[in-house]
């Protein structure tokens, strides 16, 4: 088990790769990325039972992670490589011709760690559930994790998941929601308001979990070891997540300005300023 | 012409069915999920003795092609079964991004396709699916004639590693292709060789072709007639071979002449041998209900449509 202050060290690596990936290639999603690091830090780095040096496509005896929101492609990439699956200085072919790291994941290009291509929204919750069933005819008792955006949501087949994992009791899932509360064309309340995301999820039989601070790294490992200790009860396990868009980088946070936009030279020197090099760039 | 004769009519539906049990008994990794149209897609035997590997997913198939995708992760071979409206035009997207560009070990097998499927209508004839697969890349597109060659090939498809869209019918037809027959992906299937015209026919006009043959060599003309169960891959020189010695090729389908069979060929030759085509297929149109008789002559899916064509086409050989 890594310590706080290990996971936090990562987590400040994380975002300095994340700016710079996004700001080499004056493209991608920083603010999800940002707001997501410390979950990936802590499912990749502390939580999740895996094999980075041995990627097999099948993860046999392996916790398995799911990313819907591919579009946080920078964060995953960043995790994936600081744990092993790939040499970190791959991260520089981010979003380049020829590279294995496409804009959103792809399996297509072979890249260690990536089990299913994401970025068209509302899909990564079947195929975790697949995965997941997969696991209980092998008999595997591994947990399936998945992540996905607020905005997701609105996309119908999330629900159509929702209702199959709970009446299937899809008990080895363990889903996140990364409740930022901006999309692209503003908060989530204005563009389409979701009302209650735990009652629904509740009326949708699974077992709910709150993450107030999940940008706080220690509550991060919390929350997903409690989420685990309720797999296997017979409903699958939510667990809604508050994230600031942005986090760890001042003038990213709190608005939906830094979706999908790269930052200049100079903020690129802000943002780097803000988050110092602790395992070396790469 | 070849003699060709059945004992009986059956539905391709129910040699899916029959492919599908079996492949229960002898793979232990085939997994199968329904969309509720268990019965209607002939795969109740496979549910009734392999529980634990069948998955019902209601009427979700988004959900569905997700799940399969999914299942493959950990060597499971998934076969989805709905209508082949529901199989790909519903799903376009997920089968994209899940299935294709995924590299995902799924079968998608699809009942009721096309014009056959009568009286429901347009909104569930399908005639636009065979182009909407063939254009995935990755995608293999299979389309047998009969109750044996579907069978076989819902077989063949477990063995074979990648995404397969398997397309059937609801109607009885006739069941004349081998019961033990050996299904090569790809592989067309000469069943007459002839020498003034090629009829290239899939699915469930391929008997219709056989009858057009026959009633061609009444009349002094010598067809021969080609079985393209598998769309895509195409099988390349099969078709240049035939086209080289007749000079004339008539294709036909139960589909949208867009994006079906003939187009294939049409693109193949246009390429590699300019040859006269002429396509028996549905021109741009959506169907209406009727029985299925009823709807393969309005829409000129009929033998009378693939003798015309037979002779327009070799009318126009220089």
């Amino acid at each position: 088990m890594a310590s706080t202050a290990e996971l936090e060290k990562i987590v400040t690596q994380v975002r300095r790769d994340i700016v710079r990936m996004v700001h080499a290639v004056n493209s991608g999603h920083p603010g999800g990325s940002l707001g997501c690091t410390e979950y990936l830090v802590a499912l990749y780095f502390d939580i999740m039972k895996h094999n980075p040096s041995k990627f097999s496509m099948d993860g046999i005896g392996e916790d398995l992670f799911f990313l819907s929101n591919g579009h946080i492609s920078p964060v995953f990439y960043s995790v994936l490589s600081r744990s092993g699956y790939f040499p970190v200085k791959e991260l520089a072919t981010f979003r380049k011709l020829n590279s294995r790291l496409q804009g959103h994941p792809t399996t297509h290009e072979h890249l260690e760690g990536v089990r299913m291509a994401s970025g068209s929204l509302g899909q990564g919750l079947s195929n975790a559930i697949g995965a997941a069933l997969a696991k209980k005819l092998n008999k595997d008792n591994s947990i399936v994790y998945s992540l996905h955006g607020d905005g997701e949501l609105q996309e119908g087949q999330i629900w159509e998941a929702a209702m199959y994992a709970s009446a299937k009791n899809v008990d080895n899932l363990i889903a996140t929601v990364d409740m930022n509360g901006q999309q692209i064309d503003g908060s989530t309340d204005k563009v389409l308001n979701m009302g209650s995301l735990r009652a629904k999820f509740e009326a949708f039989g699974w077992h709910v979990l709150d993450l107030e601070k999940g940008n706080d790294i220690a509550s991060v490992v919390n929350a997903l070891n409690t989420a685990k200790a309720h797999t296997g009860k017979g409903k699958p396990v939510m667990i809604l997540m508050k994230t600031e868009m942005g986090n760890g980088v001042d003038f990213m946070m709190g608005s939906h300005k830094w979706h999908g936009v790269a930052p200049n030279d100079e903020q690129l020197a802000q943002a780097l300023n803000q988050n110092a090099e602790t395992l070396g760039d790469y | 012409m070849k003699k060709y004769t059945y004992t009986e009519k059956k539905d391709t539906r129910s040699g899916f069915g029959a492919g599908l049990s079996e492949l229960g008994k002898t793979n232990p990794n085939v997994v199968a999920l329904c969309a509720d149209l268990t019965g209607s897609l002939k795969m109740d035997a496979f549910a009734k003795d392999h529980p634990e590997r069948f998955f019902q997913v209601g009427i979700a198939e988004a959900n569905m092609i997700g799940i399969a995708a999914g299942l493959t992760i950990g060597g499971k071979i998934p076969f989805t079964g709905t209508f082949a409206n529901f199989s790909t035009g519903r799903v376009y997207d997920q089968i994209r991004q899940s299935v294709a560009y995924s590299d995902k070990n799924v079968k998608i097998c699809a009942s009721h396709a096309g014009l056959t499927l009568g009286e429901d209508g347009a909104t569930h004839q399908i005639l636009e699916d065979l182009g909407l697969m063939k254009m995935l890349p990755g995608m293999v597109v299979i389309n047998p004639c009969d109750y044996n060659q579907t069978k076989a090939a819902t077989i063949a498809i477990a063995d074979y590693h990648g995404p397969v869209y398997l397309r059937f019918g609801r109607p009885t037809v006739p069941n004349f292709t081998p019961a033990d027959q050996k299904f090569e992906i790809g592989k067309a299937v000469m069943l007459n060789e002839g020498t003034d015209v090629s009829i290239f026919a899939t699915g469930h006009l391929v008997w219709k072709a056989i009858e057009a043959g026959e009633q061609l060599a009444a009349q002094g003309i010598s067809a021969e007639i080609i079985n393209i169960h598998t769309i895509k891959p195409l099988d390349n020189s099969a078709v240049i071979n035939s086209a080289k010695k007749t000079k004339c090729v008539v294709t036909a389908e139960e589909h949208q002449m867009n994006g079906g069979l003939g187009d294939s060929i049409a693109q193949l030759l246009a390429r590699e041998l300019p040859t006269p085509l002429e396509m028996v297929a549905v021109n741009d149109s959506f169907g209406e209900s009727g029985t299925p008789d009823q709807l393969m002559t309005k829409y000129g899916l009929d033998a009378i449509n693939i003798i015309e064509a037979a002779k327009k086409v070799i009318a126009r050989k220089a």
